[in-house]
Formats: structure tokens, C-alpha cells, sequence
């Protein structure tokens, strides 16, 4: 156990950094460049504490706690230092926060709150790229990026791709591919992972734009629909509407990380494409009502109430078993239906047919 | 999985074979990655050059459908070197001289001869297996699409016991499952032999049970499989089958035959969220609900069951397969009461009551984050790694398999093998990603790969179609050339219904798992001319 | 290698040096020693032929490795310290204690189970301060001193793998030891089991891209790393975790350089050089105004008047001197009250500058010194790696003050915000590029306030550089009417018939500055207020 005293109050800890220190024993110390999931950088310069002995100040999130160690996470040295690095950031920030997609959901915009740096002393040059909205999904809006280097971090940490880095130095440094092309001509695989590190508006879901401030939207925490690994992810629901998929940091399966269809593959949901009424053949409405039905928009099918298609379905399983017995009908599952539901299309297979022949593409 | 993905970081060796995992299952490719660039050694046995070859230790480019030889080849050099774990083939398996006798034969220049991979290469990963602890073995659909597939199961098994790495943190025997909830599916009894958690319907005290479960005699014979029910329904045995979110029309094999096959039934019910190729031979569609708009659970490749939940309101008035199957099966039963759940987490309930891997899971207990099967009762943890100490059968049986060559081999007619897989940006018979313009953006088409020494000769070059006809279809698609093929072997996807691979593929079912043989088809390739 | 080997090839080789000689070529920076110089570390240059490991031998080369192998790691650890060796690469650090704290880390972890070093030790050859090239003439004119100063801090630390990080714009140097390297593993002074002794050590060389933070030792381990180099914050600091995470010794050139000396002559011969707490000698490269130029090799403790008027011969053009800027772009600038201070690490940090590297440039009055606090500025902002914000935007709001000063656009208000800059960055910034780039702007404003005001309130350069901030004017009680000026005026705009005062048509001249230099009589002053010719059109 190590000793020491954080704001004068004596703590004792196992180790670990100060900011790990401070935040498990209730003091917050503001950050920009740390992320939970990723290593540690001491870039931002947000988390400057004072380190008795220390000329300068030291980032909480890099430096370790040792015995004795007296830190001031508050005092105004610490408070006119953060300003100040606010200050520049703020001197070469877009100051759209009305239209921004982040709003409200940034971090930048927090800690200006709630430093109240209103205005800043720095006049000069502010970095003017355009909006680059090449690639799908992954929308670059590079003046808003305060060089944290986060999405970079968790592109190499997480992803293990590292399609961007820094380029260039001082000023005129970026976030960018290595030759600054569209991410589409890079190994970027459109996991999205820089995105949901990014606490700005410099990298946001381009198909989730003015779809929802995020105190509009609910989330819901539910588990992927496309390949085995399972991983969840939230749902982020507007006006009955899937709006975004976010990272869910918390599951142990993926830990937030997502591949490119469960971050941006959500949209087929709300498809104009999907099914939303019971169809029948125009035969067997006929067959079955006497009338012509109404017809669907894909030919040979009528429109059906969900009363008459399931006495068809009812009626086809049923004649299909007493004529040529339980075994001359085949019930496929499906993996993508959930456990409950494949339970209850093998029971009714085994049940009420009386049949083993259910089966789903497992195989493939 | 007998491992957790998150047990993977522990290893310190990889075999990856018959998975390209960065594109299929990319969040296990990247924690791969992770561990490889941590230090841990990968070995990487696929006929192309997939992502993670680029960064393996060695990279095997076996012919398709020669894996046994390659394991068996692994096998023989650890035995011959005495590489295995003695004590742990000693204490904990059985049948070990008997495999030792079938290997025996495969030596790394016999073994090179059938699989294309230098002799050399073969015995340094052997050694590189055999000699890095933990070590973990991710398969995929690349092993089980064989004719042979369950037998190259076995010989997966037998490499991981002989080298002690079953039952051991970053270790294990690690089939990637492909969709989302196929191990649920499976788990559920959605197999036609067996009912849920693996009970054999052929089992008179367990079907006995579920006999008692569900108060109704059940059929003791075990059903027919996809492959096997589409040739009933071609001859005429199968006359009305009920389909829930599939497209076998874009997704088995042989499509001429399954379309032909789906055609003479005399009633289809098709429940889908889209209407899909196979629902335009439907009588009846249903129209469900999908993954956001209902409750319910998937269990993943390494066995952990998750909480689907219900975000948004199906559109128009489309329903939740289960309520859909409980209506249906109401009627069926002629009694709608008895078919009446009011919630998922009830339909759960009863499932964990005779699923003995699942009978501590509950929705309940599920909301505080997923559990891993088995979990045999309310207040288990779960199952991290399976077989920790003890199969599950007592002692672990190496299987000796022999080599089986694919069912069809190249010939004159038709030179070239075709393997299939899938890519990043899509998924299955894209019903969904295809209505995902950025996916499709990123990956508008499909793109047949084909080495340039294959390209050359039939003067095809980037971008050009082909044609790629096998002995029961054919297709047309454009063409990559790639020198991450091995000469040969095309490459197709199975994810643009346009491009159906699967009119060339052969519905040769492997005899015991019964999985078609994707992986290998004789095709030959000509250049259209536009 | 055996001793009695070492000292035969030694004796054939001095007399082949005798018979053969080594000649300094004449485009060499490095002139013979001056009066005043002790030349420990560039003892060698241009005595020796630096591709022939021969040579060096001659000199008593790897005779103090010999020497080292026979004591153990911490008698090693122990002489370094009691020489009292600072770091020459800036930062002042005493390198045995560097090897101390990474011994210790070494021991303190189980020792690589897959075969990798269990330490390093880097040469940190980046050198990126503009106008330094000591390095460089070490690393071209005597490599192999630097290998052998490699391997005795390899030994004393615990390191089995050495790199040298050398600036790709100094192919020569790559180009030596890439003969030196394979030479020394061919005498077996490099490799297995060096001397017998079961000590194994051998370098590789890394090419560095020219970043000037590249030179910071965290940024340079990133580098070889194979990423960008940008600085890590410390702790850890190398010595414990460094390169591929295990402890690491980055130690400069010259630093390197000195070690075999050390141990060739005795601890207390190198700590009887210097002052109490700086010890030895110190390579400058002087440049600027100053008659003698060049690099030169210096006792620590000896004055800047000693270096500029003695050696230097003085300031160019009997100007007056202003100042002289020591340490590099992280430097500061000193006026002529300083230059009787002893130069040693200490007193320089006091005054506000840094040994740096050991750059001297010196100023007269004709160097403007917000003009100079500019281009340092310019240069760091430029380098700035961009990971804080202190150091990236920080820098560049003060270079786009001081530019706007030069311009004639700087307001009251501006000073104000300099010191709050300065104040700021140097407390919060990530490595020291950050921190120590404001002091060229802290020394000059501390040192010459009235040059800043003048251009903020009265828009007057008083050294005659700041464009628009000044005019010429021939005083008429000195002109005797040479008409020099008139005749190198490129504009023809100055009048005056021969003997007789000459006059500029101010209105046409464009503040050139011809006629200024040309002048040999200092009739031509500088003063307030533009020309319309010489005011900028707009922002630069
Ligand atoms: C921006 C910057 C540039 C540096 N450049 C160099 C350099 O070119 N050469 C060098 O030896 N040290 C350089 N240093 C100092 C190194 O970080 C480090 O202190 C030094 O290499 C240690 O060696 P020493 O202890 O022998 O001085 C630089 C430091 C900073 C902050
Ligand atoms: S989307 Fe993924 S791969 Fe692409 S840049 Fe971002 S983190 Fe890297
Ligand atoms: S794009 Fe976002 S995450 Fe990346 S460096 Fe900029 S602000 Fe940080
Ligand atoms: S002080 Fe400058 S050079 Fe150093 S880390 Fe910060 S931005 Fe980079
Ligand atoms: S959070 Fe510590 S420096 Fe950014």
C-alpha cells in the first residue's frame, strides 16, 4: 500500500496512477486525451495536478502515485493552467456548437462550460479544412479536432489497423491517412472505433446527422445481428427510430469495440423494403376468402389479415401432415431468430407435427 | 468456442485454419492481432493470403480439402519429436497408439505432396504449436464446408489434446460460429436430431422426459437435414415445409436443384423480415419483426447467452417470430391457450427447465450481462473453458482419421477449384447489408479472385467478367487478380444473390455433420466478352 | 581479442601513423586547435584516418573497455559518477547515474524469457539544433571512440544491444560507422563475449528523418520504434521502461565520447577539468558575428568573453556586441552583462539560457532581438510535434505575436499576453521542447524590454531589421561624401556630389539596407518612422 495525500487528505492505495487514484476515491480531475480503453498518453495537458517537488505540473493520467507524494488536483495553479490550455483550444476551434453534432455530447464543450472560458485572449490562425464527407459512414470534420489522438489510439490499440496517424508537425499537424486520402483508399476497415473515442465533433456517424441531440435519444443495450462473436452495442432510439449505434464499454465480449455492420449496419431496420403486412398468393386468398384480395406490391400476392394467413399456414401444415404424415412436412429454424424462438419452432415441429425434420443453416 | 474470446489475449500461439477471421468474425481477428503484435506466435493455414497471414510467423497455403493430411502432418512431427504433452495424453486421453498408428504415414514429405506445403514449413509449425503454451486453435466454416468436415473436427481435437492444450486458459479448440445465434439454434434443438441442449430424439429416457415436458408422444426418428429435406421435397416425399429467416435460395447449394426442389412443394410458409428470393415461391409470408424490435436472447460462438432487446416497434404489422409461432402452433394443437406465452423471458423459462446447459439462465439474471453455458443452476457463474480438468466425457478419445480428398477434384473440364467465404461489409445472402448504402458503397459488387497465373491464360485481366460455370450452374461476376490466391483456387463470396455462387456449388454433405461441401468445387473459368 | 593482441596491433599501428600521417582536409569545419582549447572529446578528429580502427588503436583506443571489463558494473557506475560527467545532449544529467537507475530496473525484472536484450543503450546522434555539428564531427572524424564509450555504458547498465540514431543529413557519419561497426566486430570488440569476459554487445545503426524532437530521447525510442516520434511523458522514465518497454540509457555523442577518456586517464584526471559541479570540457559551435567561427573545445568554467574575444578574435566589423544566444532554439539570449559569468551548466540555467548542445551565436547591434525570439519561434513551432496543445497552439500564438510585432502591428496589450503565454507553456507542456521553447522570448524580453516596447509603442526597430520600422538617415556631421553609398544604392535614390554631404530621397528608398553596410565611416544612423517604399503591402 502506498500513502499519500491528495487536496491534504490522506489516501492510501495499492498504486496506479493519480488520476486512477483520485477518481476511485471520489476526486475528479478533468480529461481529454484519456479513454478508459485506451493507454494512458499525458497529451491534453487537461489532467495537470501539482506534484509537491515537481517544477512543472504533471498530467494525472501518466504519472504514477509513489509514498508520500502530496498532489493538489484543485488549487488555482492547477484551475489558471487548465484555462489556459482551454484557452487554446479554444483559439483554434470552430465555435458552431448550435449545429454541431456533438453538442452536448462533447467533451471539449464540457470542460469549456465548465472552466467558463468564454472568450479567449488568443487571437490568430484557426485550421480551415473542409468538411470531408468521402468516405460513407465516417464523417472528418477536422477543424474540430483537438489532436487528442484518440481515434488514432484506439485504431492501433483496439483495431490493430492503424489506418491513421499524425501527419505533418506544429501548426499544420492532422489527423489523417497517411498520404491524406479518403479512408475508403486506406486499410481502413470502417469499424468505427475512432469515432466512438472521439470526444468532438472532428469524427461523428455521417448516416446519424440531425437525427437527435443525444439527451433526444434513449439507448438500449442489445446484442449484434450479424456474425457469431455476439457483440453488443447500444441502440440509440429517437421517435420510435433507430438512430445511431454507439459503443458499449462495459460487455466483456467486444469491451465497445465494433466491426463496420454493427456500428453503421442498422439502416436495412427502417427499409422501405421490409415486410409489414402478412401476403398470400392470390390463388390461395381465393382458395381460401372467395374474393380477388388486395393486391401487394409484389406480383401474385394479395395483402392478408393475419387472421386468414395463419388459418392458411394452420390449414397447408395440417393437410400436408394428415395426407403423407407427420414426416412429409420440413420446419427450418433459423439462426437468426433468437433462442426462444427456435425453441418454439422446434417444439411446434416435434409437438404439434410430429416431426424431427427441423433443421437450420447452421452449416453454412 | 471450449475457450472465451476474451481468454484469447492469454495465448501464445495461434493455428488459424479455415478462418479468415479479420473479415468473418473481426472483432476475434483484431484481438488476434492484438496478441500477435503482443508477441504470440501465429500460424496461419488458408489457401489465400488472407490479413492475418501478413503478420503470421508462417503462413500454409494447403489445397482445399486437404486439411486432415495437414493435421494429421502436424501430428506426426510433434509425436515423432516427442513435442506432446505426455503426462497430459497420459492422465487425461485414450485411443492415443491408435492415432499414433493412422499418422504415422503422414509424414511432412507425404503430407507436402497432398497439401501443396512445403515439408519444411509443415514441421516449423509443428513445432511452433507443440512448443508455445498455451497455444489456440480458431476454425471456421473453412473446416466444417468439407465433405470431410467432421472428421477434420477430429483431427483439430486430436492435434489440442496431444499438446495438452484443452481445458487450459489461452488455449483450446475454437470453432467461430458464423451467424449471430446458430449455437443458440443449435443449443435450442433447432437440429433434427436432437431436442434442446443436445438430448437425442433416439434416446428413449430422453425423449421420454421431453415426452412428460410437453405431454405428447414424440417421433423417435431422428429428421432430415436442409440439404436432405430439399432432396425430399425434389422427390416428392416433402410437401409442405415451414421456413423462418433463411434464404435457402441464395444460400444452399445447388440452387438449380433447391429452386426446383422448393417449387414442387405443394405449401410454403415463408416468415422473414424481407421478401426474399425464397419467399417468391411462398404461399404464405409472414411478415416479423427484427432484432430491435423484439425481446430475447442469442448465445454466441463462445457459448454466452445475451439479451436481445425490444428498442422499436415493428413496422406495420409485422410480429415477433415467437408470437408468430405461438399463433401458429395454437392452431396447430387446436388449442391457442396452451401456445400462449407472455413474454420471451416465459418462453425462456420453460426452455432452461429441460435444457440442462441452460437451466440457471433466466432473462432475469441475463440483465446484468451475458452467461456462458453450461450453467447448470440459478446461482452458477457460467463456463468460461470447457473441459477444465475433466472431458465431459472423462477421458478425452483421439479419433484417427485418414485423409478424405473432396468429393469433386479438378479435371480438364473444369481445372480450377472454387472456394467460397464471405467478406467484411457483407453478410449472408445480404438481405440486410445490401440495404445499407454505405456497405454498399464500400463493396458494390462481387469480385471473383483468381491468381494472375490462372488469369493469364484465359486472358482475363482486373475488371474483366467471367464466367464461372461448374457442373450444375453458372455465374457471372468480375474478376480481382490477386496473388493472395493460391494458384488454382477462385475465391467467391456468397452475399450478392445476383452473383449466386451457390448455382455452382455441389450439395455433397459431409456423412456424419451433414454440411455441404462449400469449399470445393470444380469450376472452369472463361472470359465474357462484353 | 586478448590485451597482449590489443597492444600489438597498437604498436604497428603507431608507427604506421607516425610513417603515414593524417592530413585535416582543407573544407573541414574543424580547424587545429586554437589557444585556449583542451580537446578531450575531439581529441582524435583529423589525427586519425576514422575508417581504420587501426588508427584509433593507436590512440590507446578500447583500452579503457579492456580496462572497464575487469571491474565490475558498479566500480564502472561508480568512476562515472565521481568524474562528475554531465550529459552534453542538454539536459545536464549525470550519465553513471542514468546507467545506476537502469542497472536497477534490470535487475529488478526476470530476465527475458524469448532471447531478447534485457536493456539497450542508445547514442543519441539526431543533433537538431540548427548551427550545431559537434556530434557530427565526433561521429565523422572518430567513431570508433563512440562505440567503445557504447560498450562501457552497455557494460555498467546491463545493455546487450546498443542503437545509434543518426540524422539522415549526415550520410559521412552513417557512412563511418558503417565501416567502423563491422570492423569492431571483426576485432571481436564488438559482438560475444568481448575480451573474454562474457560480455556480449552490439550496435545497430538507425537513420533518424531530420525532426528535431526526434532528439528527445522519448520521441527518439518511439522512432526506433518504427512511429512518429513524439515525446512520452515521464515517469516512467527510460532508464525503467524505454525502448520495447524494457529499461533504456539514451546517452548524446559527445557524452559517449568522453567515457573512454574517462577511464584511459582517471576520474579524477577528467573531474580536475571544469567547475565544482561541471566538469571537463565542452564543444561549441560559435557562429554569428564573431570574427573565428568554427567549433572549438573548451575547459567547463571558462568565460564567454574567453570564447568570443579570444577565440572568436572578437566581433565581425568592430560592431558592439548585444548578445550572444547559447543552447540552441530552446536557448536563451544573454547581453554583455554575462560575459564574464563562468559558462557551466548551472550559471547559464541562472541566467535564463542552456548548455543546449552547446550552440553560440553571437548578436550585435544590428540584430533585432524580437526579430530573433521570432525565428527561434518560427523554428520551434515549426518542430513542435503537435501532441500538447501548450507546445503546438501555444507556439503558434506567439510566433503570430512576435510576427505581428515585426510587422509593426503589436499592441500593448500583446506583452501582455507574451508573458502570460510564456508563463504557461513552460509550466505546461509535455516535454521540453514545449517548456524551454519560450525561452529565447522570456530572455530577450527579460534582457531587452526596451526593444519590444519600442516596436510595440513606437513602431521603431532600433536594430534597423523589422521591415517598415525604420529609415536611414546620413548624419550630415559625419558624411564626409564618399559616395560609396551612392554608388551601391540599387534604387540610385541617395544624392550628393563628391566631398560633399550626401542625402536619400526618402520618399523613393525602400530601406534596403546597401548604403547602411556599405558605409565605412558610420555616417548612415538608422531611425523611427517607415518609408513609403519600405512599408509592407500586407501581412506576411
Ligand atoms: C527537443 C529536444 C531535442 C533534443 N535533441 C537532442 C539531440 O539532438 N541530441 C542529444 O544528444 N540530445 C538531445 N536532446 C536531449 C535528450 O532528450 C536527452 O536528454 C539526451 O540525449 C541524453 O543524453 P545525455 O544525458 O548524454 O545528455 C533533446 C531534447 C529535446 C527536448
Ligand atoms: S474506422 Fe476503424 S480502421 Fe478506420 S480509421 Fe477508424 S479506427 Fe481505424
Ligand atoms: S479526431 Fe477526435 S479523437 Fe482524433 S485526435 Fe482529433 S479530437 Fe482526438
Ligand atoms: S511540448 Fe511540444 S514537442 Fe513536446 S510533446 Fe508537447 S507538442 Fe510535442
Ligand atoms: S488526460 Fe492526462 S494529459 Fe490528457
Amino acid at each position: 500500500m502506498t500513502t499519500l495525500t491528495i487536496n491534504g487528505k490522506t489516501i492510501e492505495a495499492p498504486g496506479g496512477t493519480i488520476l486512477e487514484v483520485s477518481q476511485a476515491n471520489g476526486i475528479r480531475i478533468p480529461t481529454l486525451c484519456n479513454h478508459p480503453a485506451l493507454a494512458p498518453k499525458g497529451a491534453c495537458r487537461l489532467c495537470l495536478v501539482e506534484v509537491k517537488g515537481s517544477r512543472v505540473l504533471q498530467p494525472a493520467c501518466t504519472f504514477p502515485i509513489s509514498e508520500g507524494m502530496e498532489v493538489q488536483t484543485e488549487s488555482p495553479k492547477v484551475r489558471a493552467a487548465r484555462k489556459f490550455v482551454l484557452e487554446l483550444l479554444l483559439s483554434d476551434h470552430p465555435k458552431d456548437c448550435m449545429t454541431c453534432e456533438m453538442c452536448g455530447n462533447c467533451e471539449l464543450q464540457d470542460l469549456i462550460y465548465e472552466y467558463g472560458v468564454k472568450e479567449t485572449p488568443f487571437v490568430g490562425d484557426h485550421h480551415e479544412y473542409p468538411l470531408d464527407d468521402r468516405d460513407p459512414f465516417i464523417l472528418r470534420d477536422m477543424e474540430k479536432c483537438i489532436h487528442c489522438r484518440r481515434c488514432i489510439r484506439a485504431c492501433d490499440e483496439i483495431q490493430a489497423v492503424n489506418a491513421i496517424t499524425m501527419i505533418n508537425r506544429g501548426f499544420r499537424s492532422k489527423v489523417a491517412t497517411s498520404f491524406d486520402t479518403r479512408l475508403q483508399d486506406s486499410n481502413c476497415v470502417f469499424c468505427g472505433q475512432c469515432i466512438s473515442v472521439c470526444p468532438t465533433g472532428a469524427l461523428t456517424e455521417k448516416d446519424s446527422h440531425g437525427q437527435g441531440r443525444v439527451w433526444q435519444t434513449t439507448k438500449v443495450t442489445t446484442t449484434c445481428p450479424y456474425c457469431g462473436v455476439g457483440c453488443n452495442f447500444d441502440l440509440n432510439i429517437r421517435d420510435g427510430k433507430v438512430v445511431k449505434v454507439t459503443s458499449n464499454w462495459n460487455n466483456p465480449v467486444n469491451k465497445g469495440a465494433l466491426c463496420v455492420k454493427g456500428r453503421f449496419g442498422w439502416q436495412f431496420l427502417h427499409s422501405p423494403d421490409r415486410l409489414t403486412i402478412p401476403l398470400m398468393k392470390s390463388s390461395l386468398w381465393k382458395e381460401h376468402k372467395g374474393t380477388e384480395g388486395a393486391p401487394s406490391r409484389y406480383e401474385g400476392f394479395v395483402e392478408a389479415d393475419w387472421e386468414t394467413a395463419l388459418d392458411a399456414v394452420a390449414k397447408g401444415l395440417l393437410t400436408a401432415k394428415s395426407e403423407d404424415g407427420p414426416d412429409a412436412v420440413g420446419i427450418l429454424a433459423s439462426a437468426k431468430c433468437t433462442n426462444e424462438e427456435n425453441y418454439l419452432i422446434q417444439k411446434l415441429a416435434r409437438r404439434e407435427i410430429g416431426t424431427n425434420n427441423i433443421d437450420h443453416c447452421a452449416r453454412l | 468456442m471450449t475457450n472465451s474470446i476474451e481468454d484469447l489475449a492469454k495465448a501464445k500461439a495461434f493455428l488459424i485454419i479455415g478462418s479468415n477471421t479479420t473479415e468473418q468474425h473481426p472483432i476475434i481477428g483484431a484481438g488476434v492481432k492484438r496478441a500477435v503484435r503482443r508477441g504470440a506466435k501465429l500460424i496461419v493455414a488458408d489457401p489465400r493470403r488472407i490479413e492475418l497471414a501478413r503478420m503470421s510467423s508462417l503462413h500454409l497455403m494447403q489445397r482445399p480439402g486437404s486439411d486432415i493430411a495437414l493435421l494429421n502432418g502436424l501430428c506426426h512431427v510433434i509425436i515423432r519429436e516427442g513435442l506432446y504433452d505426455k503426462a497430459f495424453v497420459a492422465d487425461r486421453t485414450e485411443g492415443f497408439e491408435e492415432m499414433k498408428a493412422v499418422v504415422d504415414k503422414y509424414t511432412p514429405a507425404y503430407v507436402a505432396e497432398i497439401t501443396g506445403i512445403p515439408a519444411e514449413d509443415i514441421q516449423a509449425a509443428a513445432r511452433c504449436y507443440a512448443t508455445s503454451k498455451p497455444a489456440a486453435i480458431l476454425y471456421s466454416m473453412g473446416i466444417t464446408q468439407h465433405a470431410c468436415g467432421h472428421a477434420t473436427v477430429m483431427a483439430i481435437a486430436n492435434l489440442a489434446m496431444l499438446c495438452g492444450n484443452l481445458g487450459v486458459e489461452g488455449g483450446g479448440v475454437n470453432p467461430l460460429r458464423g451467424q449471430n445465434n446458430v449455437q443458440g439454434a443449435c443449443d435450442m434443438g433447432g437440429l433434427p436430431d436432437v431436442f434442446p441442449g443436445y438430448q437425442k430424439v433416439a434416446d428413449p429416457i430422453l425423449r421420454a422426459k421431453m415426452e412428460t415436458a410437453w405431454g405428447t408422444p414424440l417421433s423417435d426418428k431422428p429428421g432430415l437435414t436442409v440439404v436432405e429435406m430439399m432432396n425430399a421435397a425434389h422427390t416428392g416425399k416433402l410437401k409442405a415445409m415451414y421456413i423462418m429467416g433463411e434464404n435457402p435460395l441464395v444460400t444452399d447449394p445447388d440452387l438449380n436443384h433447391v429452386e426446383e426442389a422448393l417449387k414442387r412443394l405443394d405449401f410454403l410458409v415463408i416468415q422473414d423480415i424481407f421478401f426474399t428470393e425464397t419467399a417468391a415461391l411462398a404461399d404464405v409470408i409472414l411478415p416479423a419483426a427484427a432484432f430491435a424490435e423484439k425481446d430475447g436472447t442469442f448465445s454466441n460462438t463462445e457459448r454466452r447467452v445475451q439479451l436481445v432487446r425490444k428498442a422499436v416497434e415493428p413496422p406495420g404489422e409485422a410480429k415477433p417470430d415467437w408470437q408468430i409461432i405461438s399463433a401458429i402452433a395454437g392452431r396447430l394443437a387446436g388449442d391457442k391457450g396452451s401456445w400462449e406465452y407472455d413474454s420471451s423471458a416465459a418462453i425462456m423459462a420453460e426452455a432452461a427447465a429441460i435444457t440442462p446447459q441452460y437451466a440457471g439462465i433466466s432473462h432475469k439474471r441475463l440483465e446484468n450481462g451475458g452467461i456462458q453455458w453450461p450453467c447448470p443452476s440459478a446461482d452458477h457463474p457460467g463456463t468460461k473453458i470447457l473441459h477444465l480438468g475433466k472431458f465431459s466425457r472423462g477421458l478425452g478419445k483421439f479419433m484417427a482419421v485418414e485423409s478424405i480428398p473432396p468429393a469433386e477434384l479438378p479435371d480438364a473440364e473444369y481445372p480450377l477449384t472454387l472456394t467460397t467465404g464471405r467478406r467484411l461489409q457483407h453478410y449472408h445472402s445480404g438481405s440486410m447489408t445490401h440495404r445499407v448504402a454505405g456497405l454498399n458503397t464500400l463493396l458494390p459488387e462481387e469480385r471473383m479472385e483468381i491468381h494472375p497465373a490462372d488469369a493469364e491464360p484465359l486472358g482475363l485481366a482486373d475488371g474483366d467478367m467471367a464466367l464461372i460455370a461448374s457442373r450444375r450452374g453458372q455465374v457471372t461476376a468480375r474478376v480481382q487478380r490477386t496473388d493472395r490466391i493460391k494458384p488454382g483456387v477462385v475465391f467467391m463470396t456468397f452475399h450478392f444473390p445476383e452473383t449466386a455462387v451457390n448455382l455452382l456449388t455441389i450439395a455433397m454433405l459431409d456423412p456424419v455433420a451433414k454440411i455441404p461441401e462449400y469449399k470445393a468445387t470444380a469450376v472452369r473459368v472463361t472470359r465474357v466478352r462484353s | 581479442m586478448t590485451l597482449k593482441e590489443l597492444e600489438r596491433i597498437r604498436a604497428k599501428a603507431q608507427k604506421e601513423l607516425a610513417v603515414r600521417g593524417v592530413e585535416i582536409s582543407p573544407d573541414s569545419e574543424l580547424k587545429p586547435p586554437r589557444p585556449g582549447e583542451v580537446r578531450v572529446v575531439l581529441r582524435n578528429c583529423g589525427q586519425i584516418d576514422p575508417e581504420r580502427i587501426e588508427d584509433y588503436i593507436a590512440k590507446d583506443g578500447y583500452f579503457a573497455l579492456y580496462k572497464v571489463l575487469n571491474m565490475t558494473p558498479e566500480q564502472v557506475i561508480e568512476e562515472a559518477k565521481r568524474s562528475g560527467l554531465r550529459g552534453r545532449g542538454g539536459a545536464g544529467f549525470p550519465p553513471g547515474q542514468k546507467w545506476f537507475f537502469a542497472r536497477q530496473a534490470v535487475a529488478s525484472r526476470p530476465a527475458p524469457a524469448d532471447g531478447t536484450p534485457p536493456a539497450y543503450l542508445i547514442c543519441n546522434g539526431d543533433e537538431g539544433d540548427p548551427g550545431a555539428f559537434m556530434d557530427r564531427a565526433v561521429l565523422e572524424g572518430d567513431p570508433n571512440s563512440v562505440l567503445e564509450g557504447m560498450a562501457i555504458a552497455a557494460y555498467a547498465m546491463g545493455a546487450t544491444q546498443g542503437y545509434i540514431y543518426v540524422r539522415a543529413e549526415y550520410p559521412v557519419a552513417v557512412e563511418h560507422l558503417q565501416t567502423a561497426i563491422p570492423q569492431a566486430r571483426r576485432l571481436g570488440l564488438l559482438g560475444k563475449n568481448i575480451f573474454g569476459k562474457g560480455f556480449d554487445f552490439d550496435v545497430d545503426i538507425r537513420i533518424g528523418a531530420g525532426a528535431f524532437v526526434c532528439g528527445e530521447e522519448t520521441a527518439l525510442i518511439d522512432s526506433i520504434e518504427g512511429r512518429r516520434g513524439e515525446p512520452r511523458p515521464r515517469p516512467p522514465f527510460p532508464a525503467v521502461s524505454g525502448l520495447w518497454g524494457k529499461p533504456t540509457s539514451v546517452n548524446n555523442v559527445e557524452t559517449l565520447a568522453n567515457i573512454p577518456q574517462i577511464f584511459l586517464n582517471g576520474a579524477d584526471w577528467f573531474a580536475g577539468m571544469g567547475t565544482e559541479k561541471s566538469k571537463g570540457t565542452k564543444t561549441f559551435a560559435i557562429a554569428g558575428k564573431v570574427k573565428n567561427a568554427g567549433l572549438i573545445e573548451v575547459p567547463m568554467g571558462i568565460t564567454m568573453r574567453e570564447i568570443i574575444y579570444d577565440i572568436g578574435e572578437g566581433i565581425l566589423n568592430k560592431k558592439k556586441f548585444k548578445a550572444a544566444q547559447t543552447g540552441g532554439p530552446l536557448g536563451g539570449c544573454l547581453p554583455a552583462k554575462y560575459l564574464d559569468t563562468p559558462i557551466d551548466f548551472e550559471s547559464l540555467a541562472a541566467a535564463g539560457s542552456l548548455m543546449g548542445s552547446g550552440g553560440l551565436i553571437v548578436l550585435d547591434e544590428n540584430d533585432c532581438m524580437v526579430d530573433v525570439a521570432r525565428f527561434f519561434m518560427d523554428f520551434t513551432q515549426d518542430e513542435s510535434c503537435g501532441k500538447c496543445p501548450p507546445c503546438c497552439l501555444g507556439t503558434k500564438r506567439l510566433l503570430e505575436i512576435l510576427t505581428r510585432m515585426t510587422q509593426a502591428e503589436g499592441t500593448a496589450e500583446d506583452l501582455q499576453t507574451i508573458e502570460y503565454l510564456t508563463e504557461n507553456i513552460s509550466t505546461t507542456s509535455l516535454c521540453a521542447l514545449g517548456q524551454g521553447s519560450v525561452n529565447p522570448v522570456v530572455t530577450t524580453m527579460r534582457h531587452f524590454r526596451d526593444e519590444y516596447e519600442s516596436h510595440v509603442y513606437k513602431k521603431f526597430c532600433p536594430s534597423g531589421v523589422c521591415k517598415g520600422m525604420f529609415h536611414y538617415e546620413i548624419l550630415a556631421d559625419v558624411c564626409n561624401g564618399c559616395g560609396v553609398c551612392r554608388k551601391k544604392c540599387p534604387d540610385k535614390v541617395i544624392k550628393g556630389d563628391k566631398k560633399v554631404v550626401h542625402e536619400i530621397d526618402l520618399p523613393n528608398c525602400i530601406v534596403c539596407g546597401d548604403c547602411y553596410k556599405a558605409c565605412k565611416f558610420d555616417a548612415i544612423a538608422i531611425r523611427p518612422g517607415p518609408t513609403p517604399k519600405s512599408r509592407l503591402p500586407e501581412r506576411r
